[in-house]
């Protein structure tokens, strides 16, 4: 099994979200869903300054073999991105959770981050 | 979904399955980048017991074929075999094949999975007295053993037994079993297909792992093909489509007679309405992929890729589309779309890796 840190939060689309800094989160996509993607090729990422509603495709992730959306499942705007993903996408393979991070959303409602699931339930969600 | 004999072998060897023409199929093991990089530097070995086999026998063998397939028999000898393909009547491509002499009268015939029924009924349907077809698919486990070091995986496969020539084809006895073994392949490497009994498949397979080749699943199939510009039926050869507007005159003979032959010449002498070109990226972009328009740099829509990838080996985005012939030329600049950005591009010779 993927790892899947207890101080994150997941949404079904696989990505994950951690908890805000003065508002501002940050968010990825899971070691399982990049585990499922295989070879990281290319990330498509979000522009400073664009605002997303939750559920919004904000970019994509994709491997030699397939092309994923990557959905934000909070709204709000975007203020800072991976650029370091543009050159070395491979990132998302070795530290999903860490390096591997896409972009940085200034949070229109925080509330919505409730609403994900914790590391245990999304732990049963991927069975 | 069908399955090949050695799918829980595959399984076991850590492979990620998916549906491919019908059947369940490893894309990849360890990751489809190590896989590719491992034919081209090393050797690697896939599964293609899917695909199909068929022996055609009997007096009048080679003249029927001759009227089926594009390309010549009357160049082979025994033991050769070359690459063809078969025509419907208004000269698209029902499929492409390879067909190996085995004797005067005797051809073995290796084609696509997915084409196994329509190709034995098309065959079936045109076939004179006196001629057998036989469709031998499920008797073999075939195994595509490719890459530089695969004369040294055969030397352990098979010790004492000679690699036939390029396009060559040899029928041995190993043991109890009886292989075939074809210098041939789909990746632009030097490299053998091996069909054993496919109850056996599973120990040959073993033995070729043993021997020094790495498990190579579809994607690194397609990505090494690719590079080389070697056509992928359904993607880049289509019933709509001629095989000079594919590109691939080279294997048609327009002096002998054979079904779609008057399309053929009436393109050869009034000109090919669309022509498959190949097109690299010019600058960082998605990668390319099946279905995404080809442009002129102005807007003006130029028609679909066919495949697409980011080639592993050259680092940037690469793919085969149908374009107009006026806009065919090397060096015409076009663009890729991709969810709605177009990404600059070109169209160069074929193949993109040059070797």
């Amino acid at each position: 099994m993927s790892k899947v840190p207890a101080e994150l939060k997941y949404s079904a689309e696989h990505e994950w979200v951690s908890s805000a800094v003065d508002g501002v989160v940050t968010l990825g996509i899971t070691d399982f869903a990049q585990s499922e993607l295989g070879d990281v090729v290319y990330v498509d990422l979000p522009e400073v300054g664009n605002t997303y509603a939750a559920g919004d495709s904000i970019g994509a992730v994709e491997s030699v073999k397939a092309a994923s959306d990557v959905y934000t499942p909070v709204s709000g705007e975007v203020v800072e991105v991976n650029e370091e993903l543009s050159n070395d996408p491979a990132t998302v393979n070795r530290d999903a959770f860490v390096a591997g991070w896409i972009c940085k959303i200034r949070l229109n409602a925080p509330a919505e981050l409730d609403g994900l699931m914790d590391a245990a339930a999304y732990t049963d969600f991927c069975k | 979904m069908k399955s090949t004999p050695l799918c829980e072998k595959h399984v076991q060897l850590g492979a990620k399955m998916v549906p491919f023409a019908g059947w369940n199929m490893p894309v990849q093991y360890e990751g489809i980048l190590a896989e590719h990089h491992a034919v081209r530097t090393g050797c690697g070995v896939f599964d293609i017991s899917h695909m199909g086999q068929f022996v055609v026998t009997g007096t009048g063998a080679k003249a029927w074929l001759n009227t089926m397939f594009t390309n010549n028999l009357d160049k082979l000898t025994d033991g050769v075999g070359q690459y063809s393909m078969m025509l419907n009547e208004h000269g698209g491509v029902i499929d492409d094949l390879i067909i190996y002499r085995l004797g005067e009268e005797r051809y073995f015939v290796v084609v696509n999975a997915s084409m196994i029924d329509e190709d034995y009924a098309w065959l079936i349907a045109h076939k004179p007295e006196g001629v057998t077809l036989k469709n031998e698919s499920a008797d073999y486990v075939g195994l595509a053993v490719q890459g530089p070091k695969c004369q040294e995986v055969f030397a352990r496969l098979c010790p004492g037994v000679q690699l036939p020539v390029r396009n060559g084809i040899l029928s041995f006895t190993e043991g109890s079993d009886e292989l075939i073994v074809c210098r041939t392949g789909y990746t632009g490497e030097d490299g053998f297909e091996f069909f054993c009994p496919a109850g056996q498949g599973v120990k040959w397979f073993e033995k070729v792992i043993a021997s020094g080749a790495k498990p190579c699943g579809l994607g690194a199939r397609d990505s090494l093909r690719l590079e080389m510009c070697y056509s992928l039926n359904g993607s880049d050869l289509s019933p709509e489509k001629t095989p000079l507007e594919a590109g691939l005159s080279w294997c048609c003979d327009l002096t002998k007679d054979f079904i779609g032959v008057q399309t053929l010449r009436a393109q050869k002498a009034n000109g090919r309405p669309t022509a498959l070109v190949a097109i690299e990226y010019t600058e960082k972009g998605a990668p390319p992929r099946h279905g995404y328009e080809v442009q002129l740099p102005d807007g003006t829509p130029l028609g679909e890729l066919c495949s697409g990838v980011l080639s592993p080996t050259l680092g940037k985005g690469i793919a085969m589309a149908y374009v107009p012939t006026q806009y065919a030329k090397a060096g015409t600049e076009v663009r890729v779309v991709v969810r709605g950005k177009g990404v600059p591009a070109v169209i160069v010779k074929k193949p993109f890796l040059k070797k």
